[in-house]
C-alpha cells in the first residue's frame, strides 16, 4: 500500500458505547500522532452505533469514520474484518491501533494479512524512530520473560495494544471533531462464521477485572476448598478471587477466574498471591497491580521477585491469622 | 464422513524454563536454549492434536501434522505421531530460523497445498515462544477459509464445524462450513499421553521433509516485520519479607504492615 498518514484507532463498541480500552488507544494514539505531526482519527463499526462517535471525539479523535451496516452487529467478526479492510484502503492511515481484546486479537492479524502488511502484537510501549520515522513497538515475548522491539516497513503499520498497558485519555465533552459516514460493502458470502448461541456463565459477583483488591490462589492451595478462604478474605475488601491456570485446569475454579497471559488482565491496588509461583505467564496478568503481596513456602519462588511484601511459609498457617487481623483492622 | 485434518505444531523452547535459566543472545536476537534441556511441542498444539484425535474417533478421518522450523529434535517433534497422527511433514530450512508469522503462515499454506486437500486445520491458540496468536488467522486468510479461535470444544458434522469459543463471561457456540481453521485452548482438556504402542508405531513412520526449494518459495521476501531488539527486562528486587515468631505471627504482622503502609 502507498504511504499513508495519520493514526487510526479502531473503536470497540458495546451496547452503543465505546469500550474503555478504546480510550486507552486514543491516549497513546494522540501521543504518536502529535509526535509525528499527523492526525488522530478513529473508526467505529457496527449495526447500531449509538453515541460512540461522539465519545471517540471526547477522547480526542479528530475525525471519526462511521461504518454502519446491518451485518456489523456485535460478534460478527468476519464482517468487521471486511469492513476494516475497506476503511483502511480508503483512509490510508500510517498507523492502525487495535486493542488486543477478544475481538481485536482476531481483527488485527486478519487485517494485516489482507492488506499484506506487518503486524506487531501485544504492544506495551510505542515510539517513533527519529531517523526512519518507523514505529518501534515494544512487546513481551516468551511469556513475559523477554521483551522484543518490532518494526514494520510497510504501511499501514498495524499494532494490537495490550489492554490496561496505557491509561485512558481524559474524556472532555467540549472537544470538537467530525464524524463522517464511510460506505462499506459486505457481501453476505464474506460472513462464514455463524453464532449459534452465546452461553453466559457469570462467575457470580466476581468482578475480577474491575476489583480494587484481588486475592489469587495457585497450585499451592492444593484443592477447591481453600479457595473459600480466599473468597472470605476477598470479601473483607469487597474484592474478587483470581487463580492461576493450573488451579483452573484442575477444575478447582472456572476458567473465568484465570489471571494471566491467556486469562484476564487485572490492575488492582492490591494483589495477594497465595501458593502462586509467579511464572511470567501469570505475572502478565497482574504485574500492573500497584502492590503485590506473596505468601509462598518456597523462598526462591519468582513471585518474591515481583512482590512488594511477602511471607515465606505455609499458607495454611499464615492465611487464617492474616485474614483475622485484616478483619480486626478493617472493622 | 472422513475428515481430512491437518494439525500445525511448533517446536518451542520449554515455557517452564525457570527464569534463572532463561538467556538471551542479544546480538543474534534470539533466546538461548538452556544446556541439556530439550525443546517441547507447543502445549496448545498438543491440545490441537487431542482435538483432532477426538474427531478422528467420532467421525473418522486422517491427521497430518505439519511443522516449520530450522531444525528439529526427532524425539520431540514425533510426539504427535506417537499420540496417533497418521503422518508428519517437516518443513525444514535454515531460512526458516528467522521467519516471522507472515512467513510461517505462507510456508504452511504452500505445504498444505502440496499435501493435497483438507477439511479442517487445527492449531494452538498461540505459540508459547512469541505468544503471537496470528499464524492460524493468517493461514485462514491466505487460504480464504473460515477461522474459529480459542475453542474448548470442536465437533465436525454434515460438512461444518461447530466450536465452543471461550469468552470472558462464558462461551459462544460458533459454526462454519468446512474447510476451516480452528485454534484450541487448554480448556479443551489435557492431551493424551502416548502409549508404548504409539511410540513404537511412531518410530516406524518416516517424516516427509521439505525445504523452501521443495515448496517453490523464497522465505526472504515473505517477512513483514523486523526484530530490532530482544532483551530481558530489569526486575527490581525490593520485596520486604515479613518475619514473625511463627507463621501465624508473620500473617498478623503482614496485615499490620499493609495497614501502616496505608495499603488497606
Ligand atoms: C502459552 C502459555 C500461557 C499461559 N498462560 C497462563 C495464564 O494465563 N495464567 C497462569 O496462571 N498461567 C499461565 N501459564 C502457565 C504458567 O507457565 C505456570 O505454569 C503457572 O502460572 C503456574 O501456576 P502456579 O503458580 O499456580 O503453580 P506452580 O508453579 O506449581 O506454583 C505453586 C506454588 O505454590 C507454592 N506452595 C506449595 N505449597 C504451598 C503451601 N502449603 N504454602 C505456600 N505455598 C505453597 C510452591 O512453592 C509454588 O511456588 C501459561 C503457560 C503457557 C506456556
Ligand atoms: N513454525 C510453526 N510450525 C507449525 N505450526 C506453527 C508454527 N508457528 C505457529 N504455528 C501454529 O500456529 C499456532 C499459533 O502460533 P503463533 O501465531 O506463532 O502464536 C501454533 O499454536 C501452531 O499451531
Amino acid at each position: 500500500m502507498a504511504d499513508g498518514t495519520g493514526v487510526l484507532v479502531v473503536g470497540e463498541v458495546k451496547d452503543g458505547r465505546l469500550s474503555p480500552t478504546t480510550g486507552e488507544l486514543l491516549n497513546v494514539g494522540r501521543k504518536l500522532a502529535d509526535g509525528v505531526g499527523q492526525s488522530l482519527g478513529a473508526v467505529v463499526m457496527g449495526a447500531d452505533l449509538g453515541n460512540a462517535s461522539r465519545e471517540a471525539i471526547a477522547y480526542g479523535a479528530g475525525t471519526v469514520l462511521v461504518a454502519e451496516h446491518a451485518l456489523l452487529g456485535e460478534g460478527h467478526l468476519d464482517a468487521h474484518v471486511v469492513a476494516l479492510e475497506q476503511v483502511c484502503r480508503q483512509a490510508k492511515p500510517n498507523i492502525v491501533l487495535i486493542a488486543r481484546t477478544e475481538a481485536g486479537r482476531e481483527l488485527g492479524p486478519r487485517l494485516a494479512f489482507r492488506l499484506g502488511v506487518g503486524l506487531a502484537q501485544d504492544a506495551v510501549a510505542l515510539s517513533v524512530d527519529d531517523s526512519s520515522r518507523q514505529l518501534r513497538v515494544t512487546r513481551p515475548v516468551y511469556g513475559g520473560n523477554a521483551m522484543a522491539v518490532v518494526t514494520m516497513a510497510r504501511t499501514p503499520q498495524v499494532v494490537t495494544v495490550r489492554p490496561k498497558a496505557f491509561e485512558a485519555a481524559e474524556k472532555d465533552e467540549s472537544r470538537r471533531g467530525e464524524a463522517a459516514q464511510i460506505r462499506v460493502e459486505i457481501p453476505s458470502s464474506a460472513v462464514k462464521v455463524r453464532m449459534v448461541e452465546k452461553v453466559v456463565e457469570q462467575s457470580t459477583g466476581n468482578n475480577l477485572e474491575g476489583a480494587r483488591v484481588v486475592v489469587a490462589g495457585g497450585r499451592g492451595l492444593g484443592g477447591a476448598e481453600p479457595f473459600r478462604q480466599l473468597a472470605g478474605l476477598a470479601q473483607l475488601f469487597g474484592g474478587a478471587v483470581g487463580a492461576s491456570r493450573p488451579a483452573c485446569d484442575a477444575g478447582w475454579l472456572e476458567h473465568s477466574y484465570q489471571v494471566g497471559l491467556t486469562g484476564k488482565i487485572v490492575t488492582p491496588d492490591l494483589y495477594i498471591a497465595v501458593g502462586v509461583s509467579g511464572a511470567s505467564q501469570h505475572m502478565a496478568g497482574c504485574s500492573g497491580a500497584k502492590v503485590i503481596v506473596a505468601i509462598n513456602n518456597d523462598p526462591e519462588a519468582n513471585i518474591f521477585k515481583e512482590a512488594r511484601y511477602g511471607v515465606v511459609g505455609d499458607w495454611k498457617k499464615i492465611l487464617p491469622a492474616f485474614t483475622e487481623t485484616v478483619r480486626e483492622l478493617l472493622s | 464422513m472422513s475428515v481430512r485434518m491437518i494439525v500445525c505444531a511448533k517446536q518451542v523452547l520449554d515455557p517452564e524454563t525457570p527464569l534463572s535459566a532463561f538467556k538471551i543472545d542479544r546480538e543474534a536476537k534470539r533466546a538461548v536454549p538452556p544446556a541439556g534441556a530439550d525443546p517441547v511441542v507447543n502445549g496448545f498444539d498438543e491440545i490441537a492434536m487431542e482435538a483432532a484425535l477426538k474427531i478422528k474417533e467420532s467421525a473418522g478421518g486422517t491427521i497430518t501434522v505439519i511443522s516449520v522450523g530450522r531444525s528439529f529434535v526427532t524425539d520431540v517433534i514425533t510426539k504427535p505421531l506417537a499420540m496417533g497422527a497418521d503422518e508428519l511433514v517437516l518443513l525444514q530450512d535454515d531460512a526458516f530460523e528467522t521467519a516471522d508469522s507472515f512467513a510461517i503462515a505462507s510456508v504452511l499454506a504452500a505445504a498444505i497445498a502440496k499435501v493435497g486437500g483438507f477439511d479442517l486445520i487445527l492449531c494452538g491458540r498461540q505459540a508459547s515462544d512469541w505468544d503471537n496468536a496470528q499464524v492460524p488467522l493468517g493461514l485462514a486468510e491466505l487460504l480464504g477459509v473460515a477461522c474459529l479461535t480459542i475453542a474448548k470444544k470442536v465437533e465436525v458434522a454434515d460438512g461444518s464445524v461447530r466450536v465452543h469459543k471461550v469468552a470472558a463471561d462464558g462461551y459462544e457456540v460458533l459454526e462454519a462450513p468446512l474447510p476451516a481453521v480452528v485454534t484450541v485452548t487448554n480448556e479443551l482438556g489435557e492431551p493424551r499421553i502416548p502409549t508404548i504402542k504409539g511410540l513404537m508405531e511412531a518410530a516406524r513412520k518416516k517424516p516427509t521433509v521439505w525445504g523452501a526449494g521443495d515448496l517453490g518459495i523464497d522465505p526472504a521476501g515473505l517477512a513483514r516485520t523486523e526484530l530490532a531488539d530482544l532483551f530481558i527486562p530489569e526486575r527490581q528486587k525490593r520485596c520486604e519479607l515479613i518475619e514473625g515468631e511463627d507463621e501465624a505471627d508473620s500473617g498478623r504482622k503482614l496485615a499490620r504492615k499493609l495497614r501502616e503502609a496505608k495499603i488497606i
